[in-house]
């Protein structure tokens, strides 16, 4: 059976972790390869490093820590940050990533994610939506959040998947940071209306919401930051939790 | 020394990190003389079916393939290409396999992407490895059961997890990319 997925986020800034992290035998908390070493021999499922600078000096930094990640790294990841054109994906796929995340420059101009999936395949497009309600409709934002598009959530999820994504990670703002929870209601929404795989983010506080969220949409996989970051619940605890929940994970 | 072929499809290089934290040396090439006098040969991939045999036909690289003595293993679709036919792009492959490659039925999320279990499995590839063992998929096509099959997988229904005939040994998933139970199996690879 396939198994849902549990995917640490990590955030790059200058080719170093950004929040703090508190692992007691991290040698280097800033290093994100260190970082990511321990999550792998923890047991999650795949890595998201998203590059918060993202800036045309540090594209060549980030490709460098690219390689160095897909050098020691066993499991699929996944790299993130200021995608604009087939030409910076090139890059990081040829630095080692598995897949990229596209967001505002997705909605900007949706024909780059055909542009990637037909030069790199379906399943090397992540298409990150960033999305809370505004009078009572989930509508998509951009820029980090910080600005609000005139699109609809399940319309723009649908259109993603008709141009070509493999996969979308679905973050709800309103969650995002709070720890109170998934928001069951647009992840369950959007899942139902694609045929891709789902990744649920925003709000894990608790192990608890992963299960809310695995057991209550058709999510495929679950991210987090701030709560591995901080120790507060490890992976190989929460996977059993969810195993003794009845849900499908690799433990 | 294992040669990795080099052709149009990505993921090339992550086979050879894997290879690496093996302590294994590699080298990814294209030229048949180092293919044909490599110890063996990876046959990776993640891609287009048709572009990717057109690439290798432009390069007589499909005649290289199939006069192979030593073991070859082909992942995803260095798989695929490996059977008869692929759905994708109406593909005639390199019929080293008797199985044809078909798109999932879309009755659940296509790709099948994750980690997924083996509901049978044999041969030497698998040696130390256990039906409960996940490893990594990412594929929309999927190989048919035929009686090259060397283990098998279920997602929407079962298929082909991993073929062999003769020399010829082929993975679905990405050993590459499924942890320790990836280095396992190309370990029994390298062992061969």
């Amino acid at each position: 059976m396939l198994k849902r997925r549990i995917i640490p986020c990590l955030d790059i800034k200058d080719g170093r972790t950004v929040k703090g992290v508190n692992f007691v035998n991290l040698r280097d908390a800033g290093d994100p390869v260190e970082l990511a070493k321990i999550y792998v021999k923890q047991g999650a499922d795949e890595l998201v490093f998203l590059d918060i600078t993202a800036t045309v000096e540090n594209r060549k930094a980030l490709a460098g820590l690219v390689e160095r990640i897909a050098a020691e790294i066993n499991i699929p990841f996944t790299v993130g940050g200021g995608i604009d054109t087939v030409d910076d994906v090139a890059i990081l796929i040829k630095a080692g990533a598995d897949k990229v995340t596209v967001n505002s420059s997705a909605v900007k101009r949706p024909g780059l994610i055909t542009e990637i999936a037909s030069q790199f395949g379906n399943q090397c497009v992540v298409v990150a939506i960033d999305t809370k309600p505004v009078d009572d409709e989930w509508i998509v934002f951009v820029n980090g959040g910080r600005t609000p598009t005139a699109l609809r959530t399940v319309i723009w999820a649908r259109k993603v998947e008709e141009l070509g994504a493999g996969e979308i990670l679905l973050t709800s703002m309103n969650n995002d940071g709070t720890r109170l929870g998934f928001s069951i209601d647009i992840t369950g929404e959007v899942s139902r209306n694609v045929n891709i795989p789902v990744i649920a983010s925003g709000g894990a506080g608790s192990m608890e919401h992963f299960s809310e969220v695995f057991f209550n949409t058709g999510c495929s996989a679950a991210l987090a930051a701030s709560i591995f970051h901080f120790g507060e619940i490890n992976i190989p605890d929460l996977k059993k939790y969810l195993m003794n929940k009845k849900i499908n994970v690799r433990l | 020394m294992i040669a990795i072929l080099k052709y149009n499809a990505g993921n090339i290089r992550s086979v050879q990190n894997a290879l690496t934290r093996l302590g294994c040396e590699s080298i990814i090439t294209d030229n048949p003389t180092e293919l044909l006098n490599a110890d063996k040969v990876i046959f990776p991939g993640v891609g287009e079916a048709s572009s990717a045999m057109q690439y290798l036909k432009e390069r007589g690289l499909d005649k290289t393939i199939v006069s192979l003595k030593q073991p070859v293993l082909g992942i995803c679709l260095g798989l695929q290409l490996m059977c008869r036919y692929s759905e994708e792009n109406d593909t005639e492959c390199l019929k080293i396999f008797d199985s044809d490659v078909r798109l999932f039925p879309p009755v659940n999320k296509i790709p099948h992407m994750g980690w997924n279990n083996f509901l049978t499995m044999k041969g030497e590839l698998f040696k130390g490895v256990a039906l409960e063992d996940d490893v990594y998929y990412v594929h929309s096509y999927y190989p048919e059961v035929s009686s090259c099959t060397s283990a098998t997988c279920d997602y929407i229904l079962p298929f082909s997890a991993s073929m062999q005939y003769e020399n010829f040994y082929a993975t679905q998933f990405h050993p590459e990319k499924s942890a320790e139970i990836g280095e396992k199996i190309l370990r029994n690879f390298l062992e061969l």
